[in-house]
């Protein structure tokens, strides 16, 4: 006999509902503790201070790091001055051959990268496994393919080396980061000392473990951990000639501020508060797919985050219906399996910075949404949210927060979607969604971002320079552009 | 229609001059009739492609309201022809137009042109009932029809349905599949399941 609608649609949420599916992590290998990777080998440090670095989805120890000290920082950079001589003068077609060999390692060792990435991080791995680990090996690839060819990237002029380059990275792509700093770096025949971000320094190890696989020259790459401290003692040695950092704006102005006057080149690429514009005539159903990756890839924790959405009010409201129920299928939880949308964040000093500003949210007047979703008991977590209601000026719509929280504004005409979207100390990136074409270069002309995305988010390529404009930092990083800051032109 | 007195089994007849829908609207309306008249319980219609592809969305509109209106009680499906719509723009068009003109359920195609159904273009239809739902609160159903071969594509329908339609669309009532190779792989993968083992495709017989 057939069966009753009820039965069917009651059958249908029992048969459809997501089963766990979490990654196999017993093939991963983290070591109880590391040291540093100086002059091509894993090597005890001076200092003796280490600190523990967690899985932010559960809270337990997954390894214990060096905090390094000067002399360890030294250690380093003398290393790398010494690989320096021999390095630069190797020829490029070799050095080539090192980044396509690294290149081929990552892919190799791509599944267990990904794991280590998602619980020294948090994020959700079907990112770190299609997103951060391709990249980092497609990244080392593009420039390995620079490396015999840095004449035609600069025609007429010669390219030469700069040096040691000193490299501090973030926490939210941290594989990713280490690729985008370390493979332009190397390719035009510079060695680099790199300090990965004090929370997630697991990847950049096996990454040391990748290099001497690679039988890569001692002391071309060396990485040192630690936290803030050993980040500057990195910048300001004197022998590093080129500093590169992405990070913070704060911590972006302090370098800058000690590096004045030294004569050292730098880079850096800092926060944002993209705008993700969305016009009428936008498909909206794709338009909600490309705002949720904006804005949730990654908790948020991106820095071109699509963090303000302006949607043209004629459409606002069936769009935030559509935006909202959307939120309502995200899946937030263990960030090892495969159907997790939203992982943990990162530290609880992030989760209490983004807890701030949307207690600020709340207090300044804007209307907060956040789906039903279930909390883990351990671990640091914040579900999407969404804030409506929202003024130029509230906190939540100018500061980055560096989160899973979106701030809806509206426009009424393309000229007021232009203001509103520069109206920001930052310019990292923006997203424009329309059907039409003309209105799409119209607004790529206008907007002070170094990005402009159109009809799709956060979408990346080695060939592709990326960097910001203002408070979001200066040079480029990717394309032929992100080999500028790591020579000289003769 | 004698064997099927008392049981639960309906019977749907297509009309409107299927497969081409190349034929005057009088005729595609007493064909409608006739069929109702016969026992149909579903209206297949296809829509008038010449003239939608030509801009002529009035024509298109009027002739499903004309057929709505002679099915009566019977469900009217509209049959789009996705396969020869051309864009995704064309098929969400004509989906909403369908849906606007009084359809019962919106599907894909008549089988005869390649290509039929494919997962984008469902994904299209879904998200413009959804939407019309949004709009008039008034449930309008889906039909697959054409290039659903295996058991592992019907799942792969199955779930964007319930993704973007949600449980409720999980009834027959609201979810179709054209299933005439479909049924084939279906008794073959409840057999692997009964025996252990794949049978050979000519134990099972094709009508």
């Amino acid at each position: 006999m057939a069966i009753t609608k009820k039965q069917s649609t009651a059958l249908a949420k029992q048969v459809f509902e997501y089963a766990p599916a979490p990654e196999a992590v017993d093939h991963v290998k983290i070591l109880p503790r590391y040291g540093l990777f100086i002059g091509g080998k894993m090597v005890a440090a001076h200092s003796k201070k280490r600190f523990p670095t967690i899985n932010p989805a559960t809270e337990k120890t997954l390894s214990e790091v060096v905090d390094a000290d000067e002399v360890d920082v030294d250690r380093a950079v003398k290393a790398a001055g010494k690989a320096f001589e021999s390095w630069a003068r190797l020829p490029a077609s070799r050095r080539a051959r090192y980044l396509f060999r690294i290149s081929r390692l990552l892919q190799e060792r791509s599944r267990e990268l990904a794991v280590v990435e998602t619980m020294d991080g948090g994020k959700p791995i079907k990112e770190s496994r299609d997103v951060d680990i391709p990249l980092s090996a497609a990244h080392f690839f593009y420039y390995g393919g620079w490396a015999d060819k840095l004449e035609w990237a600069f025609p007429n002029r010669k390219p030469t080396p700069l040096g040691v380059a000193g490299q501090v990275i973030p926490w939210n792509f941290p594989l990713l980061m280490l690729a985008w700093k370390i493979a332009p770096a190397l390719a035009a025949g510079n060695t680099v000392v790199l300090k990965p971000a004090e929370t997630t320094p697991l990847s950049a190890m096996v990454f040391a473990e990748v290099c001497m696989q690679a039988d890569l020259p001692p002391g071309v790459v060396n990485i040192v951990t630690g936290a803030g401290r050993t980040g500057s003692l990195v910048v300001s040695h004197p022998d590093v000639k080129k500093v590169a950092f992405t990070g913070s704006t704060e911590v972006g102005k302090l370098i800058q501020r000690a590096i004045a006057g030294t004569g050292k080149r730098l880079t850096l690429e800092l926060g944002g508060k993209a705008a993700n514009i969305v016009f009428e005539d936008a498909p909206l159903d794709q338009a909600v797919e490309g705002i949720v990756n904006g804005i949730y890839f990654n908790q948020g924790h991106v820095c071109c985050a699509g963090s303000r959405l302006l949607v043209q009010e004629s459409i606002a409201e069936p769009l935030l219906e559509k935006l909202k129920r959307r939120l309502s299928t995200l899946r937030l939880g263990d960030p090892l399996d495969k159907n997790t949308d939203i992982g943990a964040i990162n530290s609880r000093a992030q989760l209490e910075k983004i807890q701030g500003l949307v207690e600020s949210g709340v207090e300044e007047g804007a209307e907060l949404y956040q789906p039903e979703c279930v909390i883990p008991e351990r671990g640091f977590w914040f579900p999407p949210s969404l804030f409506t209601n929202v003024a130029q000026s509230y906190r939540i719509a100018r500061e980055e927060i560096f989160g899973p929280v979106l701030s809806v504004l509206t426009f009424r005409t393309p000229n007021e979607a232009v203001e509103k979207a520069n109206n920001t100390p930052y310019g990292l990136s923006a997203g424009v969604w329309t059907d039409k074409g003309s209105r799409i270069l119209w607004m790529a002309e206008r907007m002070r971002a170094g990005v402009v995305w159109a009809n799709t988010f956060n979408r990346f390529d080695p060939t592709s320079p990326f960097g910001g404009y203002k408070e979001s930092g200066f040079g480029r990083e990717g394309g032929v552009h992100g080999l500028l800051p790591y020579v000289e032109l003769n | 229609m004698a064997a099927l007195r008392g049981s639960s089994v309906r019977i749907a007849s297509v009309a409107t001059a299927f497969p081409s829908g190349q034929s005057f609207t009088s005729i595609k309306v007493a064909e409608t009739e006739e069929a109702v008249r016969a026992g149909a319980h579903e209206i297949d219609m296809v829509i008038d492609r010449g003239a939608f592809l030509s801009g002529d969305y009035q024509r298109v509109y009027d002739e499903i309201v004309a057929v709505k209106e002679a099915c009566g009680e019977a469900h009217l499906k509209v049959i789009l022809e996705t396969g020869e719509l051309g864009n995704y723009d064309a098929v969400r068009r004509a989906s909403i137009l369908s849906m606007a003109a009084g359809a019962d359920f919106i599907k894909t195609s008549t089988g005869k042109v390649q290509p039929a159904a494919t997962l984008p273009v469902a994904l299209v239809m879904m998200e413009a009932i959804r939407d019309f739902v949004r709009e008039t609160g008034r449930p309008v159903g889906f039909k697959a029809a054409g290039g659903i071969r295996t058991a592992k594509q019907a799942i792969a329908y199955l779930v964007i349905t319930y993704e973007t339609l949600g449980p409720e669309w999980m009834t027959p009532d609201r979810l179709r599949l054209g299933a005439s190779t479909l049924l084939n792989d279906v008794l073959m993968q409840i057999d692997k399941e009964r025996t252990g083992a794949y049978q050979s495709a000519d134990y099972f017989t094709v009508d």
